[in-house]
């Protein structure tokens, strides 16, 4: 495989990287640490945000994070003959 | 039935549906021995790596500290499942892609050097060691309470037990046992937290459940958040530790989880790189099932525990108050004579101590659940420390036989030779792990939260610079690993031994707890690395292709010596 190809592969694999992990950074730092007090104002049933966000949503955010990366990078692997 | 007819007739089952496992699937060669023959698929291995992940402490203990710490429990409920994000996206896939039976070997090979490869056995056993101990004391615990066993002639039970499978069927045996205790654990967790739910809430769903109303339409939480106020607690929902500490504690909690050699270990087992993936993912759909009904757990064992006792005559007590305060894991002392339970936070009024660990083990009791039900919570606690038990001893022996024997001391050794040395030192590790279990000595209790600080500050940096700085070196990476470590241990044994002149909370660097020191060691093991790298010659140049070797997928090879 040519060089750049793999150069190519790599930048996009970063790039991927770069999105999810600022979305685990955010609803787990962020959401549930970082700016619990501002979330916990707002309420669902009997959940504060900040609160659901520290003891579930995260957790689910996790789970789709990794199955998304799967997908892309399968596709990805597809693009650049890679999937064998 | 009673209670304890039930529990053997249950543990009597799943036992020798593990021994039956074991024997089908013993295996032949060291690669089965180490790396399952490497052709695991991605589901199977993830509920592999589910059971092995979720120990002792995440299905007895976990609960419970969140039931008596409230938000300030959220740390181990992300840090412990964040992990994995960074595991499916930073690790798993390269590390799978480089092909070899251990962490060490890939720290040896990345890092050329059999320096780095010590550092990297050192670390493995100290983190694994630290973490067996608990296991095998938390088996003697269940035999102890439910088998009514002696809690040493527990310990050597469950040694037995995972002496057979572990020795006779290597990682292949684990894995296959392990997809068996996660069917049961999770079971087990499972039935007395849904039973509890509709209980409560009327609610079939735990993680709906809790943020459900009772019968009077108030909402389980805020009702929570006010016994909590009247008997002086700080609110549940809000918690005490500093934002900092909370912060640092789920970062070294994550990055630990991430640099855990008997996790890292299982996505060797997979046939291509997309399977390694793809079992991260498994893995953590199944840890999260637990790890999202734990915290609905806490919410109401801790409300029918506030309930049932508060201002309540001692005599008044259902049966398991008496059964747990035999095992003294309930202490009551009716400071003001007036027969009843005060249960405050005042310390000096306080006249109820209650272990965290029991309100897994005594939910089912204390909400009148039927006695099967009581009797699977036994047999998925003992799934649960039994199956990680395995795990690390297995890294113990492969740490012994592969990358001490193997890689450094004896390379001539022959297959044959190499799988009774395997064989051997998985014993050697049993016995021992069996002894810090029978006399559990100080440190264990602390130093297992403390494991993933160690791992975060030692292997974490080393092995996500080996795949994405291609200028990281040989001096960069064993400069990085001891001062992370050292720093580690020095913060540790400060605050938790006081060696070193000792101190106290107040005396904590800018407020850190030890357990969120890790994070601190990790950045210092970052910049340390790098810095050394810069001023040291770059790696050579088959080195770097190894580095771009395992960043594309393709062409990954069995898992090889």
């Amino acid at each position: 495989m040519e060089m750049t190809n793999q150069k190519k592969y790599w930048k996009e694999n970063l790039k991927y990287l770069a999105i999810l992990l600022t979305i685990w950074f955010m609803v787990s730092f962020g959401f549930g640490i970082l700016l619990v007090e501002e979330m916990n104002t707002i309420k669902i049933g009997g959940f504060k945000l900040g609160f659901w966000f520290a003891q579930q949503g995260s957790i689910y955010v996790f789970v789709i994070l990794i199955f998304v990366y799967i997908l892309l990078m399968n596709k990805l692997d597809k693009k650049f003959n890679l999937d064998k | 039935m009673d209670i304890q007819t039930w529990t053997w007739i249950l543990v009597g089952i799943t036992f020798t549906l593990y021994i039956g496992i074991a024997i089908w699937s013993r295996a032949g060669s060291t690669k089965e021995f180490y790396v399952a023959g490497g052709g695991v698929s991605p589901l199977a291995n993830g509920l592999a790596t589910a059971a092995d992940w979720m120990s002792a402490a995440s299905f007895i203990s976990m609960a419970g500290i969140i039931s008596f710490s409230g938000y300030d429990g959220s740390v181990y409920l992300m840090g412990w499942t964040g992990g994995y994000v960074l595991l499916a996206l930073l690790l798993a896939p390269y590390l799978r892609k480089f092909g070899k039976f251990t962490v060490p070997d890939f720290i040896g090979d990345r890092y050329y050097s059999n320096v780095a490869r010590s550092v990297a056995v050192f670390c493995a056993l100290i983190v694994s060691f630290t973490y067996v101990a608990g296991q095998m004391r938390g088996v003697g615990l269940v035999f102890s309470r439910f088998l009514q066993v002696d809690i040493n002639t527990g310990v050597i039970m469950g040694m037995i037990i995972v002496l057979f499978y572990a020795v006779l069927g290597g990682m292949k045996g684990i894995t296959y046992t392990q997809v068996a205790q996660y069917c049961v654990l999770i079971f087990a967790f499972m039935v007395p937290a849904i039973f509890i739910s509709i209980q409560m809430t009327g609610d079939l769903i735990p993680q709906l459940g809790f943020g459900g109303a009772d019968q009077n339409g108030v909402f389980l939480l805020d009702k929570l958040d006010n016994l909590h106020k009247e008997l002086g607690f700080a609110a549940y929902t809000t918690g005490t530790k500093s934002k900092l500490d909370v912060f640092l504690i789920t970062a070294a909690l994550m990055c630990g989880t991430a640099g855990l050699p008997h996790v890292i270990v299982r996505f060797f087992t997979v046939k291509k790189v997309s399977d390694a993936r793809k079992s991260a993912g498994w893995a953590l759909l199944f840890i999260a099932i637990l790890y999202t009904t734990a915290p609905a757990i806490a919410v109401f064992s801790r409300i029918n525990m506030i309930e049932t006792v508060t201002d309540k005559k001692r005599e008044e007590m259902p049966e398991w108050f008496s059964n747990w305060e035999t095992t003294g894991l309930i202490k009551f002392d009716d400071k003001n004579k007036d027969g009843k339970i005060q249960y405050l936070a005042d310390a000096s009024k306080n006249e109820l101590i209650v272990d965290r660990d029991i309100m897994v083990l005594a939910n089912p009791e204390i909400a009148n659940l039927p006695n099967w039900v009581i009797a699977l919570v036994a047999a998925g606690a003992l799934a649960a420390a039994l199956s990680t038990a395995a795990g690390l001893l297995l890294v113990i022996s492969a740490s012994v036989s592969h990358d001490l024997i193997k890689k450094m001391i004896k390379p001539s050794i022959s297959e044959k030779g190499e799988l009774v040395a395997a064989r051997l030192s998985a014993v050697v590790a049993v016995c021992v792990a069996g002894y810090f279990g029978i006399n559990p000595p100080d440190f264990v209790a602390a130093t297992v939260a403390l494991a993933f600080g160690l791992a975060a500050a030692s292997f974490f940096p080393a092995i996500i610079l080996g795949i994405f700085s291609k200028r990281m070196n040989k001096e960069g990476a064993i400069a990085g690993m001891i001062a992370g470590i050292l720093l580690m241990i020095f913060y540790m044994t400060k605050f938790k031994f006081d060696w070193f002149g000792g101190g106290t909370e107040a005396d904590w660097w800018f407020g850190i707890s030890p357990e969120g020191f890790g994070t601190v060691a990790m950045f210092a093991n970052f910049i340390i690395s790098t810095l050394v790298s810069r001023c040291t010659p770059p790696p050579p140049r088959e080195v770097v292709e190894i580095v771009e070797n395992i960043r594309i997928p393709s062409g990954a090879g069995d898992a090889t010596h």
